[in-house]
Formats: C-alpha cells, sequence, structure tokens
C-alpha cells in the first residue's frame, strides 16, 4: 500500500515536471525575444480553449503541439474540415485565418482574397478543440469505466461487491443516499438517478484529469470552460422545468399567501429566480475550477517572473499543495453541482406531504 | 477587464454544440447500458439484505418460541412425573395400611375363633367333667355307704349342690 502511494506520488511528481519544462521551454522561447514575460496572458492562454494541444516547445522555437480538428461552417464555402496546423502562425487556408489580433483574437475568421478579415460574415465553428478532445476523452472513460462496471454486476449478481466495483458503488450509492433520496424524496428520486450520476461522474471525471497537467488527453481546462458548464446548467434547468408539477407552477405565478397587490412584483422574481438558479451553477463550477488551475499557474510562473531557479522549490511544494487541495475540489465540486440540481429538482417536484 | 477581453467567459457555440453531443450521449449510453442494471443490482442486494435480516430475525424469535415451549412442556412433564410419582406413593401407602388393617382383622378373627372353640370345648369337658365327677362321686358314695343310692332326683341335687360349690376355675 505504501509503495503504491509512493509509486503514485513519484508519478505525479515526474508529469509535474515534465509540465514545468514544457511551460520552462515556451516561456525560454519569449524570454529570448525582447518582451518580458507576461504571466497572465501565460495563464489565461494556458486556460484558455485552443485549436491546438500544445505539448512542448523545442529549443529552436518549433513547437510541438497535437493538431484538432477545425470543422468550419459558411454559407458560401460550405462544410471545410481540416487540421488546425493549416492555420498555424497565422497562416491562411481556403480562405480562413485564425485572428491574432483584436477583439477577435483567438477566433477563426473568413478572409477575402484581398486579404480582408470578413468580421460581419464569422463562419459557424464547430472544430473540436481542446476542450472537446479533453471532454470526449473523459466521456469515453467514464463510459469503459461504468459499461464494465454495468458487466461485472451482472456476473457478480447481488453477491458482495469485488475490484472496481467497490471503489466505485459507495460513489454511487453516496449520490443515491445522501444526495438524491435526501433531497427529492423517496417516491420521486428513481427517475433522476441516472441525470444525477451521469453529471456528477462526468464533472468529476473532468475534473480529476484536468488537474493532470501533462500528456493530452489530460490536462484540458474542461469543466473550467463556461460552454461545459453552461450545457450542464442548461440540463439541469430543463429537467427542473420539464418535471415541474402544477404546484411549482403556482408558486411561482400565484405564490400562496401572498398579497394580490404584490403579485406584479413577485411573479418578475420568482422567473428571475428560475433561471439564476442554473446561472449559479454554470458560474459555480466554471470558477472554482478555473481558479485552482489559475493559482497552480500562477505558482509556476513565480519561477519565471523572479527568473530564479531557488524559487523552484517553494513553488513546487505550493503547487503540491494546491493539487491537494484541488483534488478535494473536484470531489467537492461534482458533489455540489450534483447536490443543487438535485436541490433545484425536488423545488420543482415538491413531495406531497399533508 | 482582462477576464472579459477574452474568450474565457463567452461561451464558444462549437463547444456548445460538442458539449451537448457528448454530455447527452454519455447520459444516455450509460442511462441504458450502466445505470439502470447497477441501481437494479444495488437495490437487488439492499432488499435482498434486507429480507435475510427479517427472516434471521423472525427464526431466531421462532428459536426463541421454541424454546420457552420446550421449557414449558420440560416443567409440564417434571411436574407429570412428580404427580404420578406421588400417586404412587399414595397407593403404595394404601395398599399396605390396607393390607396391614385386613391381616389384623384376619388375625383378630381366627384368635376369637380359636377362644370360642376353646370355649366350647373347656365347656363341653366341663360338662363331661360334670356328669364324670358325679357319676364318680356316687359311685364313690354308694361304695363308701355301701349301699346303692338310688338315682332320685333328690340325691342329684344335692351332687349338684356339691359341684357348685367347687370352684374349677380355682386351680
Amino acid at each position: 500500500m505504501k509503495t503504491k502511494i509512493l509509486i503514485g506520488f513519484l508519478f505525479f511528481l515526474l508529469l509535474e515536471g515534465a509540465a514545468l519544462v514544457s511551460f520552462g521551454q515556451e516561456v525560454e522561447k519569449k524570454e529570448t525575444g525582447t518582451e518580458k514575460f507576461d504571466a497572465s496572458s501565460f495563464i489565461l492562454e494556458h486556460i484558455a480553449d485552443s485549436y491546438e494541444w500544445h505539448i512542448l516547445t523545442k529549443k529552436n522555437g518549433e513547437n510541438v503541439a497535437l493538431y484538432l480538428p477545425v470543422i468550419l461552417y459558411s454559407k458560401d464555402k460550405g462544410i471545410n474540415v481540416f487540421s488546425s496546423k493549416k492555420l498555424a502562425h497565422g497562416q491562411e487556408y481556403k480562405g480562413y485565418k485564425l485572428e491574432e489580433e483584436g477583439d477577435l483574437k483567438g477566433k477563426i475568421v473568413s478572409v477575402s482574397e484581398s486579404g480582408v478579415v470578413d468580421e460581419k460574415n464569422l463562419p459557424l465553428d464547430l472544430s473540436m478543440t481542446k476542450a472537446v478532445i479533453g471532454m470526449l476523452s473523459a466521456a469515453i472513460i467514464g463510459l469503459l469505466l461504468f459499461l464494465s462496471l454495468a458487466r461485472s454486476y451482472k456476473k457478480t449478481g447481488i453477491s458482495h461487491p469485488k475490484g472496481i466495483q467497490s471503489f466505485l458503488e459507495p460513489i454511487i450509492l453516496f449520490v443515491r443516499d445522501d444526495i438524491a433520496i435526501p433531497n427529492i424524496g423517496i417516491h420521486n428520486y428513481a427517475k433522476y438517478m441516472p441525470y444525477l450520476l451521469s453529471a456528477f461522474f462526468f464533472i468529476l471525471i473532468n475534473n480529476l484529469m484536468g488537474l493532470i497537467p501533462f500528456p493530452p488527453p489530460f490536462g484540458a481546462n474542461v469543466t473550467g470552460n463556461i460552454a461545459v458548464t453552461f450545457v450542464l446548467a442548461t440540463c439541469t434547468f430543463v429537467i427542473t422545468q420539464f418535471s415541474g408539477n402544477k404546484t411549482y407552477w403556482k408558486h411561482i405565478f400565484a405564490a400562496p399567501g401572498v398579497p394580490f397587490w404584490l403579485l406584479p412584483i413577485m411573479i418578475p422574481v420568482e422567473i428571475i429566480g428560475i433561471f439564476s438558479k442554473p446561472f449559479a451553477l454554470m458560474i459555480r463550477l466554471f470558477a472554482n475550477i478555473t481558479a485552482g488551475h489559475i493559482i497552480v499557474l500562477s505558482l509556476i510562473c513565480l519561477i519565471f517572473i523572479f527568473d530564479s531557479l531557488a524559487v523552484a522549490p517553494v513553488s513546487i511544494f505550493f503547487v503540491i499543495f494546491m493539487d491537494c487541495l484541488e483534488l478535494l475540489v473536484a470531489f467537492l465540486q461534482a458533489y455540489i453541482f450534483t447536490l443543487l440540481s438535485a436541490l433545484f429538482i425536488s423545488m420543482a417536484v415538491p413531495e406531497e406531504h399533508h | 477587464m482582462l477576464l472579459l477581453s477574452n474568450s474565457l467567459v463567452s461561451p464558444g457555440f462549437g463547444t456548445i454544440f460538442w458539449s451537448v453531443l457528448i454530455f447527452i450521449s454519455f447520459l444516455l449510453i450509460l442511462s441504458k447500458f450502466a445505470w439502470k442494471p447497477i441501481l437494479s443490482a444495488v437495490k437487488a442486494r439492499d432488499e435482498m439484505i434486507k429480507s435475510s435480516l427479517e427472516s434471521a430475525e423472525r427464526a431466531r424469535e421462532d428459536m426463541l418460541k421454541l424454546q420457552s415451549d420446550n421449557e414449558a412442556i420440560l416443567r409440564k412433564a417434571r411436574e407429570e412425573r412428580e404427580n404420578i410419582l406421588k400417586d404412587a406413593r399414595d397407593i403404595r401407602d394404601k395398599l399396605i395400611s390396607e393390607a396391614k388393617g385386613k391381616a389384623s382383622e384376619e388375625a383378630e378373627k381366627l384368635i376369637e375363633k380359636a377362644r370360642l372353640g376353646i370355649e366350647t370345648e373347656k365347656r363341653k369337658a366341663l360338662s363331661e367333667i360334670h356328669e364324670q365327677v358325679a357319676t364318680l362321686s356316687v359311685d364313690i358314695a354308694s361304695k363308701l355307704l355301701g349301699q346303692q343310692l338310688k338315682q332320685t332326683g333328690e340325691q342329684e341335687k344335692l351332687i349338684d349342690n356339691y359341684l357348685k360349690e367347687i370352684d374349677f376355675n380355682k386351680n
């Protein structure tokens, strides 16, 4: 057991070190230029989504990266699918270009033959970016994990849990017994279990994979991507509204016990409440995960800001500390998202107990 | 401002599109092929554990009841034995006392009979002795007197009177 932990820890250090080297090389490249090291843009670049998955920068300034597929649709050019390598270093390809300046920085824009950027007609961008690939990998890992778990349940039947079951079953039971049943109630909870479990493990796997810094598909900031949290929160929103029963709508449009003349104020407040709940879900997950990544990256940046190797041990110590904290946050945020989803659903399906 | 200028907080359409696709398929596939069998297996196990616990509890209660039944039966049997023994003892005592009573009665009777026999025999003997003595004394007297006394009533009366004076019981 101890040796296993030690090996895990060493592996973790190795990954951390590898990531550090890759950061370092990238920074070095920038340092050779006259510009000063810009920590904030460095951090934001690592957190933001991108069309390529940067692995490391060689001494000669060459990038080693995973170039992800770009999928574009525009009315005049139709559907275009090509590797993002074609757009690297500001190259133009098939009349598209990755904008590097201005308001549209980081977006793919259409370019006319004369080289003028068409800012009005942005192509519909369905590219599989870093976040998408990270999310897809997490989903595949989750599918493999839980489909094999389901298979092992078919095999063991009702005997005691074995192997991977004994690790995952307590988490599944936790979601059922401590999130779903206490909030939604014993009569209605079963219907929402698949969503709650899926959301919990989807967020958890993505959070954990985001913590592992180095080899792709790890290290993508998926749950710290607002589009992803937007979709998750929207799912909770849709499920909540569609399972809302008469009592729920009555509480919104004619809250019992509220004087008639107050209703013109109360109804808008309630309607805002419908939307603010999932909005809070979206922001909470996004902000927590992004903040964690920013702190870890900032601590690493300290080495380059001070431009001294002596800072590295301190930096690494704090990064490891933060990673442990982030490990907790990964579970905590998955738990909170699921718990609040269950809570919002329970408000829509109040149990009848009069 | 720094954050807002970045694409960090403005959700990209492509990412939303892929998120919906990936998450919904994740949800649907797992709902059908993972959560359903897993949750039903867990539920089945829970129910089995619950029912086994209940049946164990029931069995325990049954056993306790059986045990107390056994004890009651045992107690009853012991009482029965006690009663039977007591009855037997009573019967024995009664039989003995009855036998004793009968025996003594019988003995009494025998003794009575014997006494009666003795009495009659004695009477018989005495009357015989009377006669004998009378004849003897008449003989003796006639011999002594040398004459034969007439066998009259007066003589006999006289003899009887003499005899009565002699108390046979004295010797």
